[in-house]
């Protein structure tokens, strides 16, 4: 026996929020990985408090698409039974967790994203989500200096670090054009003042990005005509394995707690 | 009998003070030289027609002690004879370590904890720094006041700490960090 499935009403501002709330935590399980694994226990410590508050924010925001969504799902139905295709984070978030350069790097692309998002989030006509966005903010900023710190150590490092640092960016690059593009639920929110149009955020990030790669001595790869879609449901091949991981326990035992 | 409206109002105060009084003493599970109180995330303790509102502002979006405080301060309240008690969670404004009491700041520092330096407001409202940090202002060692420390990592045992050691007396120690 094993818990259905819930379907949920995708209305542009759950969606919204969904696409935020679902790229915290896929990025939060996927840094959680690490625990046990990292190359130094500070290390460890670090990727973990770092996931934490990502799954806190995640399940501050999953309460709020919700109730927005108006079936009276909370945050655990939400996070443990919907399918693949009504996740909506980024694909980048659901990349396989990769070696350490790896992490970081996507780490300090995600931290300095969501440090411009929560930013603006804060001016959000939604009371809820400008509180969340107002306490995100601050774990934001201590997670993106903690990556770029490891982007310019590992990149302005040792042959082999400057390698797969180099390796890491060529991989990961052509994944962040979906964190700037604006569809309908981008020009609804707008519209609304619940929270900007991703593609606001795309040069203050460029600035930073580009300010992080020249410190570690890096060049930002050529643009792709590639373009990921998870913030639209449709996934890679990775996230199905992610989901299997998160939800097996809910879905075996319907209802379990601890 | 019925009790006049003045009576009502004053018994109403004296409930809340004691309430006040109780969460003095309901600690923080991870630092647990800290109250409630100390950490500054009691906003409000309201009077309700048949107990007390507690507000309370959680400190990390991740902090797995929120619901562990939350339940102390029901039990502490509702042993006092002041309950029932229900919580609320005041999201806005954000909680910050400028709301630790000079009282609470004194009690991390004898407890082995480096209080949090600055003014943790003014230093969010920096613009940030990615690359080539200047150095902050050394954090003194809570126990023989050393500014001679350094940081051996950012994150510690807590989401709130970052792990030091100091030079001079060899020690280690957690720093509460600014937030």
């Amino acid at each position: 026996m094993t818990t259905p499935s819930i379907e949920i009403n995708h209305t542009p501002a759950v969606q919204y929020l969904l696409r935020i709330g679902d790229t915290a935590l896929i990025h939060g399980q996927r840094l959680a990985e690490w625990c046990g694994h990292a190359p130094i226990v500070e290390e460890d410590i670090a990727l973990t408090n770092v996931a934490l508050d990502h799954i806190g924010q995640a399940r501050a925001l999953l309460t709020r698409a919700g109730q927005l969504e108006g079936r009276g799902y909370d945050e655990d139905q939400l996070a443990f039974l919907r399918d693949e295709r009504d996740y909506r984070n980024v694909t980048l978030a659901e990349l396989p967790r990769g070696d350490f350069a790896f992490t970081m790097l996507r780490c300090a692309m995600l931290a300095t994203w969501f440090r411009l998002l929560w930013q603006r989030l804060h001016d959000s006509s939604d009371v809820e989500l400008s509180a969340i966005a107002g306490k995100a903010v601050k774990e934001a900023r201590y997670h993106q200096q903690h990556a770029a710190d490891w982007v310019v150590r590992l990149g302005d490092g040792s042959d082999e670090s400057m390698r797969r640092m180099r390796a890491a960016l060529a991989e990961l690059w052509r994944y962040t054009p979906e964190l700037f593009d604006s569809d309908a639920v981008d020009e609804q929110a707008a519209a609304t003042s619940l929270g900007p149009r991703w593609s606001d955020l795309r040069e203050p990030w460029l600035a930073e990005m580009r300010q992080l790669l020249v410190e570690a001595r890096l060049d930002p790869p050529a643009d792709s005509a590639f373009r990921s879609t998870g913030k639209r449901g449709v996934h890679s091949e990775h996230m199905g394995y992610i989901l299997a991981d998160l939800q097996y326990l809910q879905r075996a035992y319907p209802g379990g707690v601890w | 009998m019925m009790m006049n409206p003045a009576m009502r109002v004053t018994a109403d105060e004296e409930r809340v003070v004691r309430a006040w009084a109780v969460l003095q003493g309901v600690l923080d599970p991870e630092v647990p030289a800290l109250s409630v109180c100390d950490l500054g995330i009691v906003r409000d303790v309201l009077p309700r027609d048949d107990g007390l509102e507690i507000v309370l502002t959680p400190t990390y979006s991740g902090c797995p002690a929120t619901e562990v405080i939350e339940r102390s301060v029901v039990e502490a309240i509702e042993l006092a004879g002041l309950g029932p008690a229900q919580i609320t969670l005041r999201r806005a404004p954000a909680w910050t370590t400028d709301w630790i009491s000079d009282d609470g700041r004194r009690k991390l520092r004898e407890y082995g904890i480096a209080p949090p330096s600055g003014n943790a407001a003014a230093a969010q409202a920096q613009p940030i720094n990615i690359v080539r940090r200047k150095p902050t202002a050394p954090i003194e060692c809570p126990r023989c006041g050393s500014a001679n420390t350094e940081r051996l990592s950012a994150f510690g045992s807590t989401a709130c700490k970052s792990l030091y050691r100091c030079v001079a007396c060899r020690e280690p120690f957690e720093y509460f960090k600014p937030i």
